[in-house]
């Protein structure tokens, strides 16, 4: 088999979270949507009106702890302060928003498993 | 269900409270939080849950977990939280059933492998425990005999956290044998019968396990000073059992219990090194606060030897607690009190170089220097220590005797006899050593007789004792009576205290 990278690990646990996304009824408004301070994997739109803001963690073992341990407070920060400069650049300051985590865990065999986490804030 | 809870104790000084350890786990990032002001210690305690659990073999939940010592405003510290943290975890994480935990009191630290390690004042907290109404509680297997001491308890001694959890999923145990409750009232190391001559300082120690009276020895090193302290509480009675279970106590807390035995109803007997502090010598500390020796000494002996070595005040801060029987520290965590009822023991040699026995004769100090010497104990202290004695040189004639001097035994089967006589006079009286008979029943019903009054009266009048000097002679006389079972004290037994009490020649 050929050597996966780290950046295709990640985009197929991205893959994998839109599409979980998806299939409850959450439309994807963005995907990697970036600026200078960085990243937002995927910005959803609930069914209630909430814009999820989603940071995916992506590992192929658990051999390095949970993959959510690895958002410290420092990241959690810059999700919130991401968060709000899309809101802003988008004209929706004010909108109801909240910040989650996906954990994606890829077995060898292909498949994945989802661990989602709402509102980790 | 994702919350738990269970009971363990929070120690404040003596004063136990019992503190609600609840664990919440929730959706979120996985996370560790410890609220109620957690030490050091305590909130080091996740890292050893966490590693304890993972290595017994069971999930560490990749949640957010909050852990909540209640009452919150109350300061916790120490690791023997750890148990109960860990398995209210679990049980918040339904891997035990929550209503099984809910009241037990848990006490232990874990080590990363999952062994249960001993802690300090586990009978304090299982008293307060008792206290709040718990009858269950789980304790190190090294704990278990001093936890033992609370027989009206079901107390679970564990080794390990698998056989914790083995126990509370399943109700099985591995060992079931209750360790048999056995007092331990005799010392064979040390013995009266060791110490050559000296009758005169062996009255006084014998006058002072009677009466509860503070002595004095003073004499030249290698007299035998230190000896015969050493021995004065093999000659006490054996502590009744509330005396021990509050000296054990004590000695928990202050983490003493490898050298004295949790089952031992030997008055304890403390000798602190005379450079010793103030805080060490009354109890203290800025953030744990521990008792001092005059606490550990409690219902024991507090032997100071070269007692004018001491540093000024050192002495002077046992003056209080002479008084009271109790020491109250003062810090910004709160008041505490120790109890502290105790018999002091000094020793001195009686000047700088110790050799101003008899005529004085090989003595180098100056007359000047062997005042300050002894001046060094204060008038208030002096004024409180019955007994003063004077500790010869072993002569000749004492060390070439083959027979030995009478054993502890003896000894202490006349102070137990003294000791009854005493306790029946002070039966309705609400104190029980003749040291402790307050002035005004000295004036009123336990006068000694007319002509010994008399005595003391002429004494007094030319200023040769104090009113209270005359007091502390009535009270070393009663002790005289009881060991001579006089109904009241005679000519002799004031005599002999007056004597006793002396004035230190220097």
């Amino acid at each position: 088999m050929e050597k996966i990278t780290n950046n295709q690990t990640g985009a197929i646990g991205e893959e994998a979270v839109v599409q979980f996304l998806s299939s409850k009824n959450t439309e994807i408004v963005e995907r990697n949507w970036r600026i200078r301070e960085g990243e937002i994997d995927i910005i959803a739109l609930g069914s209630g009106g909430v814009f999820s803001f989603v940071e995916v963690k992506t590992r192929r073992s658990s051999a390095f702890g949970h993959p959510l341990e690895a958002i410290n407070s420092e990241k959690s920060y810059r999700m919130q302060r991401l968060a709000l400069a899309w809101l802003a650049t988008h004209g929706c300051l004010g909108c109801d928003y909240q910040i989650d985590a996906a954990a994606v865990l890829l077995s060898p065999d292909g498949s994945c498993s989802i661990d989602y986490r709402e509102n980790i804030l | 269900m994702s919350l738990a809870q269970t009971k363990s104790v929070a120690l404040l000084g003596l004063d136990g409270h019992v503190v609600n350890v609840e664990v919440d786990i929730a959706d979120g990032l996985p996370g560790y939080s410890l609220l109620g002001l957690p030490d050091a210690a305590l909130s080091e305690s996740r890292d050893r849950v966490r590693s304890a659990i993972v290595n017994c073999g069971e999930m560490w939940p990749n949640r957010k977990v909050t852990v909540s010592l209640s009452p919150a405003w109350l300061p916790k510290s120490g690791s023997s939280f750890d148990l109960a943290i860990c398995i209210t975890l679990l049980s918040a994480h339904e891997t035990i059933p929550v209503e099984r935990i809910e009241k037990i009191v848990f006490l232990g630290e874990l080590s990363l492998d999952g062994h249960i390690r001993p802690v300090r004042g586990v009978l304090p907290s299982l008293i307060a425990a008792f206290k709040a109404g718990i009858r269950t509680a789980v304790v190190p297997t090294a704990n278990a005999q001093e936890a033992q001491l609370l027989q009206s308890m079901t107390i679970i001694p564990m080794e390990h956290l698998r056989d914790v959890l083995l126990w509370l999923r399943t109700g099985e145990r591995e060992s079931i044998e209750k360790i048999e409750l056995k007092w331990e009232s005799t010392d064979s190391r040390l013995d009266f019968a060791d110490v050559a001559g000296q009758s005169s300082a062996r009255l006084a120690a014998e006058i002072a396990a009677i009466g509860g009276h503070h002595i004095l020895l003073i004499g030249p090193p290698g007299a035998g000073k230190t000896m015969i302290a050493e021995r004065i509480p093999t000659i006490m009675p054996a502590l009744s059992i509330e005396q021990a279970i509050e000296v054990t106590a004590v000695h928990s807390i202050a983490g003493t219990l490898l050298q004295r035995s949790p089952v031992s109803l030997l008055a304890p007997i403390i000798s602190p090194h005379h450079t010793t502090t103030r805080v060490a010598m009354v109890g203290g500390g800025s953030h744990v606060i521990k008792p001092g020796a005059c606490s550990l000494a409690h219902n024991g002996v507090l032997f100071i030897d070269e007692a004018p070595e001491c540093a000024s005040g050192v002495l002077d801060s046992l003056r209080q607690p002479l008084e009271s029987g109790t020491v109250t520290i003062a810090r910004s965590i709160g008041n505490l009190t120790f109890p502290a009822q105790f018999l002091l023991v000094l020793a001195a040699n009686p000047c700088p170089c110790g050799k101003f026995t008899g005529r004085g004769r090989n003595c180098t100090c100056t007359a000047q220097q062997v005042r300050r010497y002894l001046g060094k104990l204060s008038g208030p202290m002096m004024d409180r220590i019955d007994l003063r004695v004077q500790v010869e040189p072993v002569g000749r004639i004492d060390m070439a005797r083959n027979e030995l001097g009478e054993s502890s035994q003896v000894i202490r089967a006349r102070v137990i006899r003294a000791r009854e006589i005493a306790a029946d006079r002070f039966s309705s009286m609400g104190w029980s050593l003749n040291s402790q008979i307050p002035a005004r029943a000295l004036r009123t019903v336990f006068q000694p007789e007319k002509a010994a009054m008399n005595f003391l009266h002429d004494e007094l009048d030319k200023e040769a004792i104090t009113a209270r000097g005359l007091h502390k002679i009535i009270r070393t006389a009663w002790s005289f009576a009881d060991l001579h079972e006089n109904k009241t004290p005679t000519m002799a037994d004031v005599l002999a205290a007056h004597t006793m009490r002396g004035k230190i020649q220097a």
